[in-house]
């Protein structure tokens, strides 16, 4: 098995790697760049834990390869807070409506949560379940999850912002 | 978990691409991943060589030719949900699309893949075959083109060869007073479908029926059509058609319908005949209506 060159950026930090080919993308974040916030749960694609950014839509970074991302901007949990630590809203949002318990399905909810306000800033009751259909959790019962989601919603239509900082930072270039 | 080693190709082109299918042993195409990436997980499959297809451009794309539209067989299904043109011109596939899955699914899959992939229970093989698209294959020993009739042979299996792809799909755009609706019933939002059904339905001058298409999935090793309920509807008018026994003549001399643990053969029957009989309705009143 041949290893392939890549060069991703992550977060917004270029990186370039010499991965095996069926490294999957979740573990070359997880293991080589150090970033333990994308979770592995299913491992074939079932319960969204593993979900990140790539070129801004939301994936399942247990279904590719590394090898496929070169080239790709990959936003992780860690790149969607302020680089001071203040969260983003929809991370805010989900602290303060209890969508979450003991955490570990959380950062593939915010990153899909964040890729979907980005498409559909107010979305109905049903399209916001719809939405969160791809992302299991076994603790909270997603009340609070989708209270979350809506609250999040709610804050970026009065303050005019974006759900993802990249999004943002390119508005404003 | 992760697949069984294997050796990774990125080719630029289709020609390339099928050129290594045919010389490089025991390859596989590899699109969006979302059925073939599980699928090596949990090592169900195994491949000495995967030939990745991502930058072969060619086969992206949404066209808008002389009454018909052609989707590059690389289109991820996200791409297809957002298009305007194909909500205009083939409003079936526009509405079986957020069935498929879930989002982070939906911007991976692509169309080629769902089509290629064949699952008995996925949506775009059913509308493909509903509005009778015409397939374009690539192999090293040149280009054809497929009927979707003649496509889909069997459990994951189509009249694809194994060092062939499909490059693109060309759908038909009705003109004329049509309506179209998918209907599918799962366990949960996202997942596989039990059983569902299309229908694409067109009303002529008189006010009859003179285009009538029901295809139905997740009822048999594949989509299929239900080829002669069609051919009775044809010609009658719209005010005399029964929703619910057009449902039960679909599911008449249905063989090999799947039992499982989420659901009998005649339980799959029951539910598909109820999917046949919404979608009816649905497309009817949209043929109809204005
Ligand atoms: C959690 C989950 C839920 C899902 N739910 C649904 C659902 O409800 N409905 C549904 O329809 N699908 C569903 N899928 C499957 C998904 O739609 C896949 O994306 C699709 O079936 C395959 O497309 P792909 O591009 O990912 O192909 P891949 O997984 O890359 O490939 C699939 C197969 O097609 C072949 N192939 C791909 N492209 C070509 C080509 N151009 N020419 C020849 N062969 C090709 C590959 O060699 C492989 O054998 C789901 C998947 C997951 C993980
Ligand atoms: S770990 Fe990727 S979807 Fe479950
Ligand atoms: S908070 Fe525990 S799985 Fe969701």
């Amino acid at each position: 098995m041949t290893d392939v060159d890549i060069q991703v950026r992550v977060n917004g930090i270029a990186r370039r790697a010499s991965v095996p080919p069926r490294l999957i993308l979740a573990d070359f974040l997880r293991v080589n760049c150090g970033l333990t916030g994308t979770h592995l749960g299913c491992e074939h694609g079932v319960c969204g834990a593993c979900s990140v950014l790539l070129d801004g839509e939301a994936v399942r970074a247990c279904l590719i390869f590394a090898v496929q991302a070169d080239g790709a901007e990959i936003t992780t949990v860690e790149g969607l807070a302020e680089p001071d630590g203040e969260l983003s809203v929809v991370q805010a949002a989900f602290r303060d409506h209890h969508g979450l318990q003991c955490g570990f399905c959380t950062p593939g909810f915010v990153v899909s949560v964040t890729a979907f306000l980005e498409e559909n800033p107010k979305p109905t009751d049903d399209e916001i379940r719809d939405a969160l259909s791809g992302n299991l959790c076994r603790c909270t019962g997603y009340q609070g999850i989708i209270n979350a989601v809506r609250a999040a919603a709610e804050a970026l239509a009065e303050s005019g912002g974006s759900a993802s900082r990249d999004a943002t930072a390119k508005e404003t270039e | 978990m992760k697949p069984a080693t294997f050796e990774y190709h990125a080719p630029t082109s289709a020609e390339e691409a099928v050129g290594l299918l045919a010389d490089l042993d025991d390859a596989k195409a590899l699109a969006g991943g979302q059925s073939l990436v599980p699928m090596l997980a949990l090592r169900l499959a195994v491949f000495e060589n995967l030939v990745d297809l991502r930058r072969v451009d060619e086969l992206r794309g949404i066209e808008t030719r002389d009454g018909s539209v052609w989707i590059g067989a690389g289109t991820t299904q996200a791409t297809i949900g957002r298009s305007e043109s194909i909500g205009l011109n083939v409003p079936l596939l526009a509405r079986a699309t957020p069935l498929i899955g879930h989002l982070q699914i939906r911007s991976r899959g692509t169309i080629g893949g769902s089509i290629a992939h064949a699952d008995a229970s996925a949506e775009y093989p059913a509308v493909a075959l509903a509005l009778d698209v015409e397939l374009d294959a690539l192999s090293p020993r040149g280009r054809r083109t497929i009927p979707a009739a003649e496509f889909f042979t069997g459990t994951w299996s189509t009249e694809l060869e194994e060092d062939e792809l499909l490059t693109g799909i060309t759908f038909p755009v009705w003109q004329g007073r049509a309506g179209f609706a998918v209907e599918e019933f799962a366990r949960r939002h996202g997942d596989f479908a039990m059983a569902g059904a299309c229908v694409a339905v067109g009303v002529g001058a008189d006010g009859r029926i003179d285009r009538c298409a029901i295809s139905l999935f997740g009822l048999g090793p594949c989509a299929r059509r239900a080829t002669e309920v069609e051919t009775e509807l044809i010609g009658t008018s719209p005010a005399d058609s029964d929703a619910d026994e057009i449902g039960r003549t679909a599911m008449a001399g249905l063989d090999s319908v799947p039992t499982d643990l989420h659901g009998s053969a005649s339980y799959r029957k029951r539910v598909g005949a109820a999917m046949v009989a919404r979608a009816w309705r649905r497309a009817l009143q949209e043929a109809v209506g204005d």
